[in-house]
């Protein structure tokens, strides 16, 4: 017997251990970044993204966006008497780095105002730095709602977190209802089985989804919960088939949602899979092969290919003679440097041309009433610092590729 | 309950999955007591080994051509890292006390998941080809292609194994030193040999169980060993651990009971919140602790008052 319990603990110990040695590590190294020269009439906008690593080409069109941005201002001369210059920090996707920077940036007195993270992850560990110098951060590309209204946004009580956090990015909070009004109006579907992978983004997406599904007047067929990486849906697949629902909302990343497509289409099952985000990769198509033909999957924001206001900014941009392209969240990364400068402009023509001594509180102050036509649409903030022009995008797959099924804004 | 059909089919589909995997724990275990934590990355390796064969020979050959060749080469993947841990990770430790080689083989098992890992494309699932054909339909239940291979596979390999252990001089010799090692090896057998043998053999049957989670599921991960495995030790246990027939056993009562406790569990009333497929994992283990209460050797398990 004493044997029997010896297995039993070195189960027990090993699987804690394998569970650790489960996540991968991540290494990048090396920074770019510029020195600052201060000068009375110059201050420096930061940026931080992770510029190296398996995210840098989101985070190098973020940076190139800002300095398209900063150029342009200078050009025209949009602050008379105040040039503008960049510095870029890299928080190669840890929140610690990112914490670092803050610290960085916020040192720099010539920095008035910081454009990044693209983490949520990594703004969580900022916010907090940047709101007790009261330097203004605008993020092109945070979706975790509870960045701006709190832990608290899903039942309800939104109460704003910083005052100096802003965002241009939309938030997920409405990707779920965005999604249910597509199901139900766009594509007819009426009830619905819901599949969640237990972590935190896919239970909110099917909560929220839920909610307005049911508002609208579909039904709920029935709903399971899998576990992430578990590989074997069959008991849900069956379930599925069984509760006649003729659509599957997933709320959940690609590598869970990739299978679930797969063995649903297998066993015969003919209605589409629709998911978030989380979903809308190359990978998912690549991993559930024909069977993810006919399904859909949301984001926020919308591609600025698609959008009459970014014209300029994407013939710039290849004028610009950047090497790596604009990506996901470039034209919300000019918006974001934008506002920055507009606010900027506001505090320097209500103090006869110049800028106070310490002009941050007066900037984050003057972000509030911010507003302008910019590369996305109408920029401006509400009383959380979100963005009020909240554009979201459907995709489908077509002949194995995301295609652009509806892009819309959504309000309510 | 007009599922129940097909609910079984699936608990039976993924149990002869879980068993084949079984196999690989239980007869090292039987040998030389050592609980292999490391067999779940071989399980792994064999699939890897079977897609890299796959990508060499390109797209455009066919599948039926390609598949016994995946197997080669999975099965001979699988084989080799099995045998070279046994070689140069465990039998350093034959001597030292338990707990040594049980750490090892933890660590074994990270690093081969990590040497997984660090191979260009393989930081997220890789896509795994697919059998063409099905889906089947046999009166209310569906079911394809690959999960007929796995059940042919679990049934062949059983009964290859049962003749190989019978009747075969090396599975004879197999059995004794099961029984007690420093007995045969004063009678002459081999034990180094044999233990090689025993790797080999549950590499074999783990790189088969590899080959169908790919084929079933269409992709294959670095961390693809590690639950299964888990879930593979446990049916082990469940059908006695030691026992090769016991270890087919338990695997198969532990997919169904996965399978069935997700589907049915929920519609006992007071319990829809233990239900569904997220704790069909804590069903399996409730069913494991039951019977190891009133049979503490497991199904099939004999009991051994020999043995520490």
């Amino acid at each position: 017997m004493r044997n029997r319990s010896l297995l039993m603990l070195t189960a027990i110990a090993a699987a804690g251990t394998l569970t650790l040695s489960a996540c991968g590590s991540r290494a990048a190294s090396g920074a770019s970044g510029s020195s600052s020269a201060s000068s009375a009439t110059t201050v420096t906008i930061g940026v931080d993204a992770p510029l190296t690593g398996p995210l840098s080409a989101l985070g190098l069109g973020i940076r190139n966006s800002v300095d398209l941005a900063i150029k342009t201002a200078n050009k025209t001369n949009e602050v008379p008497g105040i040039t503008f210059k960049i510095e870029a920090t890299d928080d190669k996707a840890s929140p610690q780095q990112g914490q670092q920077n803050a610290t960085t940036l916020v040192a720099d007195s010539n920095v008035v105002g910081v454009v990044g993270p693209l983490n949520s992850g990594v703004a969580v560990s900022m916010q907090k730095i940047f709101d007790e110098a009261n330097l203004v951060e605008v993020s092109p590309a945070n979706t975790n709602p509870s960045l701006t209204q709190g832990p608290s946004w899903g039942t309800g009580t939104k109460v704003r977190q910083f005052k100096s956090y802003f965002r241009t990015a939309t938030t997920d909070a409405i990707q779920g209802p965005f999604a249910a009004q597509f199901v139900y109006t766009t594509l007819a579907k009426k009830k619905v089985f819901l599949v969640d992978n237990k972590l935190t983004y896919g239970v909110g997406l099917v909560a929220t989804f839920k909610d307005e599904f049911t508002k609208l007047g579909g039904t709920v067929a029935g709903q399971d919960h899998v576990t992430s990486g578990a590989s074997d849906y069959s008991s849900t697949v069956t379930a599925i088939k069984a509760s006649g629902a003729d659509v599957v909302y997933f709320g959940g990343e690609y590598p869970d949602g990739a299978p679930l497509a797969k063995q649903l289409k297998a066993a015969g099952y003919n209605g589409p899979v629709v998911g978030g985000d989380g979903m809308k990769d190359d990978t998912f198509i690549k991993l559930a092969g024909t069977a993810s033909e006919g399904d859909y999957a949301t984001s926020v924001g919308a591609p600025v290919e698609s959008l009459d206001s970014a014209k300029t900014y994407i013939a710039n941009y290849k004028a610009g003679g950047y090497t790596d392209p604009y990506a996901a969240y470039g034209g919300y990364s000019y918006d974001s440097a934008w506002s920055i400068i507009e606010a900027v402009k506001a505090v320097a023509a209500a103090n006869n041309g110049k800028l106070p001594a310490n002009p941050r509180q007066a900037i984050e102050t003057a972000m509030a009433q911010v507003s302008f036509s910019g590369v996305t649409g109408q920029v401006s903030f509400d009383q959380y610092g979100d963005a009020t022009n909240k554009q979201l995008t459907v995709y489908g797959v077509k002949s194995g590729q995301w295609a652009t099924i509806k892009t819309g804004t959504f309000s309510g | 309950m007009h599922e129940l059909p097909q609910n079984l089919a699936n608990g039976l589909f993924l149990g002869a999955m879980y068993g084949l995997i079984a196999v690989g724990y239980t007869m090292v275990y039987g040998i030389i007591q050592l609980i292999n934590f490391a067999h779940g990355e071989i399980f792994m390796t064999g699939a890897f080994g079977a897609l890299a064969v796959y990508s060499k020979l390109g797209a455009n050959v066919s599948i039926w051509l390609a598949l016994p060749l995946m197997i080669v080469g999975g099965v001979a993947t699988a084989t080799l890292v099995a045998v070279l841990a046994e070689r140069f990770a465990y039998r350093p430790l034959r001597n030292a006390p338990r707990l040594a080689p049980l750490i090892t083989a933890i660590g074994l098992s990270i690093f081969l998941q990590q040497l997984v890992w660090g191979f260009p494309g393989n930081k997220s699932a890789r896509v795994f080809p697919q059998l063409p054909g099905g889906p089947f339909h046999l009166g209310s239940v569906v079911f394809q292609s690959a999960d007929i291979f796995v059940v042919v596979a679990a049934v062949l390999s059983t009964l290859f194994l049962a003749y190989f252990v019978r009747s075969t001089r090396t599975g004879r010799a197999m059995q004794a030193t099961a029984q007690d090692p420093d007995t045969a090896k004063l009678m002459g057998i081999d034990t180094d040999k044999v233990i090689v043998i025993a790797f080999a053999i549950g590499a074999v049957f783990a790189a088969i169980a590899g080959i169908s989670s790919g084929l079933r599921y269409g992709q294959i991960e670095y961390n693809m060993g590690f639950l299964n495995g888990l879930f593979a030790f446990t049916a082990a246990v469940l059908g006695g651990i030691g026992n090769i027939y016991g270890a087919m056993l338990g695997g198969l009562v532990l997919g169904l009971a996965q399978t069935l406790s997700a589907a049915y569990i929920q519609y006992i009333p007071g319990m829809s919140q233990f239900g569904s497929q997220d704790w069909s994992g804590v069903w399996a283990f409730v069913i494991l602790i039951l019977v190891l209460m009133f049979r503490p050797q497991g199904l099939l398990g004999e009991r051994v008052a020999d043995r520490a």
